[in-house]
């Protein structure tokens, strides 16, 4: 690390970082409707939004920050099983293209909000509703932290803050004014800020990556000097392992590991919050499909960018938190106004998923806690007062976790979270295709699934770490190292089946469901399917 | 947007949704695969093997989602075109 404030790279990500301040504000007034006090309005933007905003907005929530700068992380650290997030995200789009537009047909049809409102109009059941909002909050939380985690590792870098010989105000001040900033937009403009901002956010990414992959290997003499060096780095035994460092593909024993946690975290992404409500804010049912044949660009850039672990490696930076390892690169090889350029573009995309994450946990809250369990007569103002509330106090809650507890907890959290969200998949897409699984087999399924995930994660040791440690574990039954996440889905599928058979024997009561299967193809400008929705109307029976 | 509403009227599997399914399908089988593309060589400007394949897939998936899209559109208008307008 270099000593001192980078002043110049400071000026230009303060500069970036005013800009989008300024934007999130103004946002309010962009594609303003009449009717403001709705959820629709604050929580989902009007759903109003087309291909490209939605592109823009869909990119920028599911490509963060802490994306950015964990996969070459994971790179820098291990190799090849770091590289999983790019076959990870080719199988997304394939997968969504089947069921999106059905969960966007149903929701505008119902006004549905969450995916737990979709799933206690499907199934009749506030108790699998409940467990499934519990979910998407508990898997939120810790992302968010880690959008912080994201800032911090460049603001470090940069020479603010982080150090440890100061005291801890001084030391996390820009941080505190970063959050108090972001909650303040994401409170008085919703879903519209970090649509606005998302723009620049991936403008800005995208310059980054186009100059960092060319201009970085001139510089280090060509991609065979890079992976050269990067394969004689990772052949080095580690003392504490007594195992290589990492491998440039992976052996034969690692396969499992890698195809399962592309396939899990492939079948997750789709079932986290924030992901929903950015599809969910889209104007029609082909915005999403239309989506899934741009969005792989984004697959690209993380390609790109995962390439840029190498380059670390062959650059010679020498971090111990791996974390730091992208921005030390682009301290180290850009000048200084570039380097600033490229943190600004890091800074802003923890911005843009962290408000649509706090949006979305905002939302289940408000829909399936609020207004299921607390004060069933809410009306439309109300959940958005509340909302806007939640969304507040989520954010502290992350800056409370971030600032308070080791970063590693953070990580353990998010890496549980991906496991847990998983295994909402049954009742949210399972619901969307049929209505033959029964409601308590399918909260049965779920729960055997939550237990085993979080027991399995907890056992994993690492020789940093005695609990924890990773996300992947021998598959009982068949003996290679796979993905936790899609075990404990697997069994969650059995156990959810089986119950489902012995339910149906003994007629256990269905529960009502109050959506029809014409309304899962519903597209704008069908009857019932108003552009303008009537606010909120989830939980009154159609 | 003027697209059609999706119509689920005659046989629900047919010879176009097959096609589109198995658009669907393909980078499953080849990115699950791993042990097909675990290698170095043949290496492309320096980048071994196993990224730029993963890559390459990226825009080959991509191509057959677009596919997968059009061909569905076409379904749609055409289911749309057979009821002649008497479905909703």
């Amino acid at each position: 690390m270099k000593d001192g404030v980078n002043g110049v790279a400071l000026a230009v990500f303060i500069f970036f970082f005013l800009a989008v301040t300024v934007m999130g504000f103004l946002a309010a007034r962009w594609r303003k409707a009449e009717n403001e006090h709705s959820l629709d309005e604050w929580g989902l933007g009007g759903r109003s939004f087309g291909t490209w905003v939605t592109w823009f907005l869909l990119g920028g929530d599911l490509y963060t920050a802490y994306t950015f700068v964990a996969v070459p992380a994971a790179i820098y650290a291990a190799g090849a099983a770091g590289f999983f997030a790019v076959p990870y995200t080719i199988l997304v789009y394939p997968l969504i293209f089947t069921f999106l537009p059905r969960l966007w047909s149903v929701s505008h049809k119902h006004g549905y909000v969450t995916t737990s409102d979709f799933v206690r109009g499907r199934f009749g059941s506030k108790g699998l509703s409940l467990a499934v909002a519990l979910t998407g909050i508990l898997a939120t939380m810790p992302y968010i932290a880690l959008q912080l985690v994201g800032i911090q590792a460049v603001l470090d870098v940069m020479g603010v803050g982080g150090g440890e010989n100061t005291n801890w105000f001084i030391k996390d001040l820009p941080l505190l004014i970063a959050f108090g900033v972001l909650a303040a937009y994401t409170y008085s403009s919703g879903l519209r800020a970090p649509a606005l901002i998302a723009f620049v956010k991936d403008t800005l990414i995208y310059i980054v990556i186009a100059v960092a992959i060319i201009y970085i290997p001139i510089k280090l003499g060509g991609f065979d000097d890079v992976f050269a060096k990067a394969g004689d780095a990772y052949a080095q035994i580690n003392p504490a392992t007594e195992k290589p460092r990492g491998a440039l593909v992976p052996a034969e024993a690692s396969q499992w590991t890698y195809a399962t946690l592309a396939l899990g975290s492939a079948l997750a992404l789709f079932m986290y919050p924030h992901s929903i409500t950015a599809t969910l804010s889209s104007r029609s049912r082909d915005v999403i499909r239309r989506n899934t044949t741009i969005l792989p660009l984004y697959s690209l850039m993380l390609g790109l960018l995962a390439l840029l672990g190498f380059m670390a490696i062959a650059a010679g930076v020498k971090v111990t938190n791996g974390q730091l390892a992208i921005p030390q690169l682009f301290e180290n090889m850009f000048p200084d106004w570039f380097a600033g350029v490229a943190f600004a573009a890091i800074g802003i995309g923890a911005l843009v998923p962290a408000a649509i994450m706090s949006i979305a946990a905002a939302n289940l809250f408000t829909r399936n806690i609020y207004k299921d369990f607390i004060k069933p007569d809410a009306t439309p103002k109300d959940e958005t007062r509340v909302s806007k509330l939640v969304s507040l106090l989520v954010k502290v809650g992350a800056l409370a976790f971030v600032l308070t507890m080791d970063k590693t907890v953070a990580i353990n959290f998010q890496l549980l979270g991906g496991i847990w969200i998983l295994q909402t998949f049954p009742a949210l897409v399972g619901g969307l295709f049929t209505r033959w699984f029964h409601r308590w087999a399918l909260l049965a399924g779920w729960a055997v699934g939550m237990v085993y995930g979080t027991v399995a994660a907890y056992g994993v040791a690492s020789p940093t770490q005695k609990h924890f440690g990773g996300s992947s574990k021998e598959i009982p039954g068949i003996g290679e190292i796979g993905y936790i996440g899609l075990t404990a889905f697997v069994l969650n599928l059995v156990v959810t089946v089986v119950l489902t058979f012995v339910l149906k024997a003994v007629k256990a009561p269905e529960g009502i469901d109050e959506t029809s299967p014409e309304d899962y193809t519903a597209d704008a400008g069908d009857p019932g399917v108003q552009v303008e929705l009537p606010p909120a109307t989830a939980g009154a029976s159609h | 947007m003027s697209d059609a509403p999706e119509v689920t009227r005659g046989p629900v599997v047919t010879p176009v949704r097959v096609v589109i399914a198995l658009c669907l399908f393909a980078p499953f089988v080849a990115m699950l695969w791993v042990g097909s593309y675990a290698k170095v060589d043949p290496a492309f400007i320096g980048i071994p093997f196993f990224y730029w394949y993963q890559m390459l897939w990226v825009l080959i998936s991509t191509a057959l989602t677009m596919v997968a899209y059009k061909l569905w559109q076409r379904d749609q208008r055409a289911r749309k075109a057979s009821d002649g307008g008497a479905s909703q």
